[in-house]
């Protein structure tokens, strides 16, 4: 049944319907809800709650609780998150399955506390130190956030590695209708032989990433690539709107594309051929399915983002090997400022793309 | 018929240590297994490593274990115990990774009581990264970032930890023991399965510090650096039971 939801407020239900039972966070704005609903949600399903003294701490709490086999979960925003990439790493080159929620807001430094989109890098080309990839939905909705939430265990259970819910600040705080899907119960989920738990029979698990022989790391660097690209070829999401026989096609994700959808509209019905390109998954990123776009109708792709030139190269990367080469412009705001649809329409009819957000 | 009258622990392996001669990791390795042993644990105990020389412990136990980021070790064993609260958690932590890089995480999961046991090795040096100075790097001493000596006007002063943790109303037991001899060493095992047992009775928070030796970094014999220990270790940081709330709760006063 659908139900007024807060978009943190979703998530964190969504976590808990998808057997998150362990939840280790710190106070940031604009997240804080999350880790305020688990603190009171948890016990109810049996859970455990920490309130830890960083972020720092925070995100190695769930390398223990995820590395015992429990599925596991943080939430922060930007600062918060790059105070996280240490145990992200650790995480992924563990291969430790868990979910890190990222409320972003505009940065650099402590930065503003209204939306951003600036860790569009972060999120989707590493984040800490050494090769390794995380899972990046970007939903667009409460719905969809409390969606992708509850699949983002699935899928980082499958892979063993950790998935990242990319929203922002306008996302976490905004209230819509939403469904949190049906709740599964953990301990009816297939057990994690892997898995540091204890129980272990005389036979050693350990959690690791550390390997001292360079043949050993290279061959480990070997399977967690291969992994990548198994997610590059079973995990890419995305949507079209409108862009069948677009000239004009805005490129945008999460609450952006909900503003360039509006766009679209009033381009259409001022008899301009436009479509929105929406990313779901930032990581693994819909190059292909882009291209098709570039070998088709659209000769003008316009990144629309709230970060200074982020998401525009994997645009960029996407409509490299088309034959047509079109054109890419950026139209961004940033600081915490979200553009209107009215903005977007005037970049469009202006015709000109331009290079670089500041023109 | 032979009796058997010493053998290895059950939760240690057959795999040789690599730690340096001399160096006593290798017995207090020996000494937490000897007191999960006494206790009866085996199945369900998991430890987690640090990073410093002690990186490889799990290459020495039978139990599960995790490899822990510098200083974090205190925040994984949070995670496994909460998500896993029947088994038996210990953290090995040295001086650096435990009272400098990771200080917040040591303080912050004493104070929250954690049900966990702490070993603290304490040698005043960075072992593995080639003899360093330590935040319990005593005055005087020297180290390959204090060439001149430790001088508190220009590298600050040692860190006490059983004396700050004791501070704190969270734990439930501290101690500061040694293995510079036959004794310190039976004491430290006592003092360990003192912790276990305060875990096992869930008291909470137990840490065991222990003074040890570096002999490669002191640039002593093994035999030395256990005097040393003995003679200004010792005397820098006094052993003893810095708090004990006591292994059974105390009966509700009417």
């Amino acid at each position: 049944m659908k139900k007024l939801w807060k978009g943190n407020e979703a998530v964190a239900e969504a976590a808990i319907a998808a057997g998150c039972r362990c939840f280790f966070g710190y106070p940031i704005t604009p997240q804080n809800e999350i880790p305020e609903y688990m603190s009171w949600r948890l016990k109810e399903v049996g859970g455990h709650f920490v309130q830890a003294e960083s972020e720092v701490s925070a995100i190695n709490m769930v390398y223990g609780a995820a590395g015992a086999g429990a599925r596991a979960m943080t939430s922060s925003s930007s600062p918060g998150v790059s105070l996280k990439q240490e145990g992200i790493s650790y995480i992924a080159g563990a291969e430790v399955p868990c979910v890190v929620m990222n409320m972003m807001r505009a940065g650099p430094g402590l930065g503003g506390i209204q939306p951003g989109q600036s860790d569009y890098f972060q999120a989707t080309k590493g984040g800490g130190h050494g090769d390794y990839r995380l899972l990046v939905y970007a939903p667009a909705s409460v719905q969809e956030a409390a969606d992708l939430t509850y699949k983002a265990f699935f899928r980082a259970d499958y892979y063993r590695n950790p998935v990242m819910i990319l929203g922002d600040g306008m996302l976490g705080q905004m209230m819509e209708p939403a469904e949190i899907p049906a709740a599964i119960d953990p301990a009816a989920l297939p057990a994690k032989p892997w898995a540091a738990g204890g129980r272990n029979g005389g036979v050693q698990r350990v959690i690791n990433s550390i390997f001292m022989n360079p043949d050993t790391l290279e061959e480990h660097n070997r399977e967690l690539t291969r992994k990548y690209e198994d997610m590059a070829k079973n995990e890419v999401l995305f949507e079209h709107y409108r862009t069948q026989d677009a000239q004009v096609v805005l490129v945008a994700y999460g609450i952006v594309a909900r503003i360039c959808k509006a766009a679209v509209d009033a381009l259409r019905a001022e008899g301009i051929k436009a479509g929105l390109f929406r990313p779901i998954t930032l990581f693994p990123f819909a190059y292909g399915e882009l291209a098709k776009l570039g070998n088709g109708a659209a000769q003008k792709f316009v990144s629309v983002e709230l970060s200074c030139g982020q998401l525009i190269e994997d645009v960029k990367l996407g409509l490299y090997d088309c034959e047509k080469r079109p054109q890419v412009g950026i139209f961004a705001r940033v600081g915490g400022n979200v553009m209107k649809p009215e903005d977007v329409v005037a970049y469009v009819k202006e015709g000109r793309l331009s290079a670089s957000w500041i023109k | 018929m032979d009796k058997i009258v010493f053998r290895k622990p059950k939760l240690l392996n057959d795999t040789p240590f690599h730690y340096c001669p001399g160096c006593t990791h290798g017995i207090v390795h020996r000494l937490i297994a000897e007191a999960l042993e006494n206790l009866g644990e085996y199945d369900n105990v998991v430890g987690i490593a640090p990073v410093g020389c002690a990186v490889f412990a799990y290459n020495y136990f039978r139990c599960d274990m995790f490899q822990a980021a510098h200083g974090r070790a205190p925040s994984v064993a949070t995670g496994i115990k909460r998500a896993t609260p029947e088994n038996t958690v210990f953290v090995y932590q040295g001086d650096g990774d435990l009272a400098s890089i990771g200080m917040a995480e040591i303080v912050h999961a004493a104070t929250r009581g954690e049900n966990i046991t702490v070993i603290f090795i304490n040698n005043g040096i960075y072992g593995m990264t080639g003899g360093q100075m330590a935040p319990t790097t005593l005055q005087g001493q020297k180290t390959t970032t204090s060439p001149a000596g430790r001088d508190p006007l220009e590298h600050g002063n040692p860190i006490k930890i059983c004396e700050l943790l004791a501070t704190l109303t969270g734990p439930a037991y501290i101690a500061r023991t040694s293995v510079h001899d036959v004794r310190s060493v039976k004491a430290t095992r006592d003092a360990l399965e003192y912790g276990f047992a305060m875990q096992k009775n869930k008291r909470g928070f137990s840490l065991i510090e222990i003074l040890s030796t570096c002999p490669t970094n002191f640039h002593m014999t093994p035999a030395q650096s256990l005097a040393y220990v003995k003679d200004v270790g010792c005397k820098a940081y006094p052993l003893g039971v810095y708090k004990d709330i006591g292994l059974q709760a105390e009966e509700k006063k009417a």
